[in-house]
């Protein structure tokens, strides 16, 4: 018999009745900043059959670097939802983001480096 | 080389830096082509989910429900380097409500407006909308055959531009030309940045 008067959500004999993520709302806020242009690349340090399909699927994705448009597109889930995946593995380490640089949020403007590398390639294409 | 001027301050960094430029206009203008001339994938679609669609909507064309809207973007990519990736952006025609995703035109290093002698008129959108957000873009007109070929000159009086927007010419299905356009847009913002004296 649980002491209902502590705790209603723990049980002595069973534990925790409810499970973590259900506490947090479903899901944790993310710890680091997803948009559609953030490249995330696998560690390598957690194994895939350790987690849900999802994640999992997720995980095989960012073997190479890859973006999370890309991400959700091959994987044909919204962009919100790849997000919420996405965080869950960088909490458990098991991926690795860039998200450009941009001087402020809401600032259009890359620096200058980065568009003369972008010319540079493009010319390279022709 | 890319790496040769300095240009990559993160050079610790792995992973590559991903860029975007959106490829925006009217329905039918050639946008699906355009990124899918260009792009070493064949075309992926990505989509999201939107709410509060009457929130941006001050057009009287009788949309005025509040609802949830799948907005979903066509988008290429082209490997500049091992160091940078290029993305592009179409936005679909038949969407009206495309621009309500800010997460898509944050960040993006500018717009190319693909623009149809015929129907000038469906690029005023996509025009308004970077004009307001002090996103640059360049004006491509997309040359259909059978269209009558305008100048430039004419094109930007027509469009209202100023001085300052580039207007090109090009074939959305010739990879090479879309090449040209990304250049003749990635080359404006350049030469922009140098003038008003950002240095980086």
């Amino acid at each position: 018999m649980p002491d209902v008067g502590d705790d209603p959500c723990f049980d002595d004999a069973a534990g925790r009745l409810i499970r973590p993520y259900t506490v947090s709302g479903g899901r944790t806020r993310p710890k680091s900043h997803f948009d559609l242009m953030t490249m995330v690349l696998t560690t390598g340090t957690v194994a895939r059959n350790e987690l849900e399909p999802d994640h999992a699927q997720v995980l095989e994705l960012c073997e190479k670097p890859m973006t999370v448009a890309e991400i959700a597109a091959r994987l044909r889930m919204p962009v919100t939802v790849t997000k919420v995946l996405l965080s869950d593995l960088m909490e458990h380490g098991a991926v690795v983001t860039r998200t450009i640089e941009l001087p402020s949020a809401g600032d259009y403007l890359v620096n200058l480096g980065t568009l003369e590398a972008v010319l540079d390639g493009l010319r390279k294409r022709l | 080389m890319v790496s040769a001027n300095g240009s990559d301050v993160v050079a610790a960094n792995p992973l590559p830096m991903a860029v975007k430029i959106l490829v925006a206009g009217g329905f039918g203008v050639g946008k699906t082509t355009f990124v899918g001339a260009i792009s070493e994938i064949e075309p992926l679609s990505t989509e999201e989910l939107l709410t509060e669609v009457s929130a941006a909507t001050d057009r009287l064309d009788g949309v005025e429900n509040k609802a949830t809207t799948t907005v979903a973007m066509d988008f290429g990519r082209i490997t500049l380097s091992p160091r940078h990736v290029l993305y592009l952006f179409g936005t679909p025609g038949q969407e009206r409500f495309w621009f309500l995703w800010d997460e898509l035109s944050a960040g993006a290093l500018g717009a190319v407006v693909l623009a149809d002698t015929r129907r000038l008129e469906h690029s005023f959108a996509a025009l308004d909308f970077f004009e307001r957000r002090g996103i640059p873009f360049l004006v491509a007109v997309n040359q259909f055959d059978g269209a009558h070929r305008y100048r430039a000159q004419e094109i930007r009086a027509a469009l209202d531009l100023g001085p300052e927007v580039p207007v090109v010419l090009c074939d959305a299905r010739v990879p090479n030309s879309g090449i040209e356009v990304l250049l003749s847009l990635v080359q404006h913002l350049i030469n922009s940045r140098r003038r008003h004296g950002h240095a980086g």
